[in-house]
């Protein structure tokens, strides 16, 4: 039993430490949410050719790193920590397991190449509603290949994504049948992708407008006609895991950034840092990232056993709704505590704290928040009929 | 980074369970999972037999050295033996003092001659410890200790006197540890001893302490001129908070695990209450119920971060959260199981105060947040020790 980081596995952690903390300052974060992409392209050329972040969950034989979840999670927590404006998560978080999951070999050949050649990939898979999982895209299917109508919102990085993998709901299906997955060129004629302001400027969100998108039957993932629902799901699963991890960096962060304030802030003629009401806060902060943290690395060796074959899709969906349910409340905990701790400033623009708050939020709402992932849990606990 | 116990530890598991099931029955039956924390009164007979048999077959002080009659077991195969021990029902180990914290400070600090007459009753489930740290004015401020201790040169005995409390078992311990002051001129840590004493003499009062659930594990001792060897203090006088305090390092760690598995029981315990009688419905306690499970996995793998060590110097850090983690979960563990139980949460087992298990557990977790170090003392050693913000203030006394 070792349940901690291997050295290779530190190494990763501490490149990315240091690659993040110099190129995500505060400054370059608050410049990249001033672009029309939310992030600057040239560092998403350095992080993609020279990093090669996105080619970690791509195996060996594809030209990938052929790492694992934990090295993912290592790194994303330190893109969370810092803020990092990217389309690395869409790319490599939500693009790449869909592909590794659900595409052909010659699909994945093909797509997973472009993305290790720097192109930016995202998924398509919510509807109108933030709750649930309705889609609203119909597919329309021909001996020709598919039409695709409708509307798919909350997409990640969907304004700067050379293609897009996209969930579509087969005409005359309902509840969980009939999904069906497509990879969709951004340049297609009848896709519009609408730029989505968003609370959280640092992370970018699009919907998807689909007009007559006629795609051919060797864009459907997989190339055969079968529902895919269960395997969305297990996608997002493992989608909600990388979510974490920027969950737990961002956690961590809030409290640093948070002590780094108040052991200078002075009232009263000491520190506020030696107070017991701050301190108590301070302490609990702690636990919940601490905690997060554990939660995650539970999450990401249930990811690797699952993407090895040694676990099944309600294991991990276990594990990923633990992570996801934990690290979005302690997150968001640790962020409003930190403007809390801040005082005054805690509210400006200036400090950088209220950046974690939003970004707290966000992800909290992203993949389903804790509620959504508690009420999938007791799903698993009470409802299953299997006594324990 | 990995998840899973090695081949050989889980071949261990397999051994410790099998015996468990074959011995932990019969005369034994009755006393499984009994005896655990706010259950410490019940049984105690049997345990004391329960740990002497664990003991003639070699499952006591596992991770004690050989030369002790240990198995020098590693972290893994004393998690292992925990894990198991809980899952089977094992009852609350009534030698547990003994075993992970005066054994343990015998080896590190005690003398030859210490380790030699003390060590092999506690290996053989014989002898049960108690400790006597606590004081009326010495609760979270541990080093305010006032019983003292004086020498008497021409007997070459220890004489204490003065009042510990909260110390479990007292009435079935053949002995005691105790902090004492050996200079009375000193204050704070300074002059302390750490003594053994035996319980079975004159000088030894032990009064119970009746708790909120009727029955008391708890007890107030008087020492009125207690005597105690020249030999059985544990390093030198004036040494006493160096020993108090390394004994207290060896209470966090390897147990942690299997005092989970006892939550996990007590957890189960709810989820089918839940499923029996309709609280699987409700919305909002189908949410705590998950919940609780989420707090249960991570606090699971908190501790086996904590337990693999790590490189980045977090050990200290990710180790301090864990008695706060628990108890604070344990303590809302308690409230879900009266709010799955509805209406019937306020019915008694029997008159005249029989609460089940249930029951049991709501009002004991209520203690769970004080004693060890109360949730707020724990979140100054975190504040101060792990995040580095600066000390309390002391008082004068």
């Amino acid at each position: 039993m070792e349940f901690k980081f291997t050295d290779e596995q530190i190494m990763i952690r501490d490149t990315a430490e240091a690659f993040v903390s110099e190129v995500s300052t505060s400054a370059a974060v608050r410049n990249a949410m001033l672009m029309p992409a939310g992030y600057d392209a040239d560092l998403w050329r350095q992080i993609s050719a020279d990093m090669y972040w996105q080619a970690l969950p791509i195996p060996e034989a594809l030209g990938g790193l052929g790492l694992g979840y934990v090295e993912l999670a290592a790194t994303l927590e330190q893109t969370g920590r810092f803020l990092l404006c990217s389309p690395l998560m869409a790319t490599a978080a939500l693009a790449v397991p869909a592909i590794r999951l659900a595409a052909s070999d010659t699909q994945q050949a093909l797509y997973l190449g472009r993305i290790l050649e720097g192109q930016v990939a995202t998924l398509g898979y919510s509807g109108i509603q933030t709750h649930g999982s309705d889609i609203n895209v119909q597919a329309n299917v021909t001996d020709q290949g598919v039409c695709l109508n409708g509307i798919s919102r909350h997409v990640l990085n969907g304004q700067s994504a050379d293609f897009i993998i996209v969930a579509a709901k087969e005409t005359f299906t309902s509840g969980e049948q009939g999904l069906s997955l497509w990879f969709v060129d951004s340049d297609t004629q009848g896709l519009a992708i609408k730029a989505l302001p968003t609370m959280d400027q640092t992370r970018r969100l699009a919907e998807l407008q689909l007009d007559n998108v006629v795609l051919s039957p060797q864009q459907r993932l997989g190339g055969v006609a079968q529902c895919q629902a269960e395997l969305l799901s297990t996608i997002l699963d493992l989608a909600a895991i990388a979510v974490s991890a920027e969950q737990v960096g961002g956690a961590q962060q809030s409290l640093d950034i948070s002590i780094a304030y108040i052991k200078e802030r002075v009232q009263f003629g000491r520190t506020i840092a030696s107070y017991q009401a701050i301190k108590h806060k301070c302490a609990d902060m702690m636990l919940k990232a601490e905690s997060a943290r554990s939660g995650l690395y539970y999450a990401a060796c249930i990811a690797d056993e699952f993407l090895a074959g040694a676990c099944d899709t309600e294991t991990l969906a276990e594990a990923a709704s633990i992570s996801k349910a934990y690290s979005s409340e302690a997150f968001f905990f640790n962020a409003g505590c930190g403007i809390q701790l801040h005082g005054g400033v805690g509210i400006t623009s200036e400090y950088d704290i209220q950046l974690y708050f939003k970004r707290a939020k966000a992800l909290e709402s992203f993949l389903g928040n804790a509620s959504e992932h508690r009420e999938r849990l007791a799903k698993q606990l009470l409802d299953s009929g299997v006594m324990l | 980074m990995k998840l899973r116990f090695s081949a050989s530890d889980e071949a261990f598991r397999i051994e410790v369970a099998n015996w468990l099931r074959d011995n932990l029955c019969g005369e034994f039956e009755s006393i499984r999972f009994r005896g655990g924390p706010g259950d410490e009164h019940s049984f105690v007979e049997e345990r004391k037999a329960w740990e002497r048999k664990l003991g003639e077959a070699g499952w006591t002080c596992i991770g004690w050295p050989q030369d002790w009659g240990g198995r020098a077991a590693s972290i893994e195969q004393q998690v292992v033996f925990n894990e198991e021990y809980a899952r089977a029902g094992g009852p609350g180990r009534i030698g547990h003092i003994g075993e992970t914290l005066m054994g343990p400070t015998l080896i590190a600090y005690g003398s030859e001659a210490q380790k030699a007459k003390y060590l092999p009753s506690i290996r053989s489930g014989d002898a049960i410890w108690c400790q006597g740290y606590s004081e009326p004015s010495a609760g979270s401020d541990l080093a305010n200790v006032k019983t003292k201790a004086v020498f008497d040169e021409q007997a070459q005995v220890w004489h204490i006197s003065g009042q510990k409390v909260w110390t479990s078992l007292a009435h079935e311990s053949q002995y005691c540890f105790v902090v004492a002051r050996t200079d009375p001129q000193a204050k704070g840590h300074k002059g302390l001893g750490f003594f053994m004493l035996d319980m079975d003499q004159p000088g030894v009062t032990i009064r119970p302490i009746e708790q909120l659930t009727g029955t008391s594990e708890f007890n107030e001792v008087f020492f009125d001129s207690a005597v105690c060897s020249a030999d059985d203090i544990v390093g030198k006088p004036g040494e006493g908070w160096q020993v108090a305090m390394a004994l207290l390092g060896f209470e966090r760690g390897v147990s942690t695990l299997g005092q989970q598995m006892l939550f996990q029981n007590e957890f189960n315990d709810i989820v089918q209450l839940a499923k029996r009688n309709g609280a699987d419905r409700d919305p909002m306690l189908r949410q705590r119920i998950a919940e609780a499970h989420i707090g249960l996995r991570i606090m699971r793998y908190n501790t086996l971060r904590v337990l693999s060590g790590s490189d980045q110097g977090e050990l200290q850090a990710e180790g301090m959260i864990y008695k706060l983690y628990w108890s604070s979960w344990h303590r809302n563990l308690g409230k879900l199981a009266m709010d799955v139980m509805g209406a019937d949460s306020e019915i008694l087992e029997a008159e005249p105060y029989a609460l089940n298990r249930l029951q049991s557990m709501f009002l004991f977790t209520r203690a769970d947040t004080i004693y060890g170090g109360t949730n707020q003392i724990q979140r100054n050693l975190i504040a101060e020790r792990a995040l580095g913000m600066p000390r309390e203030p002391r008082g004068n006394n």
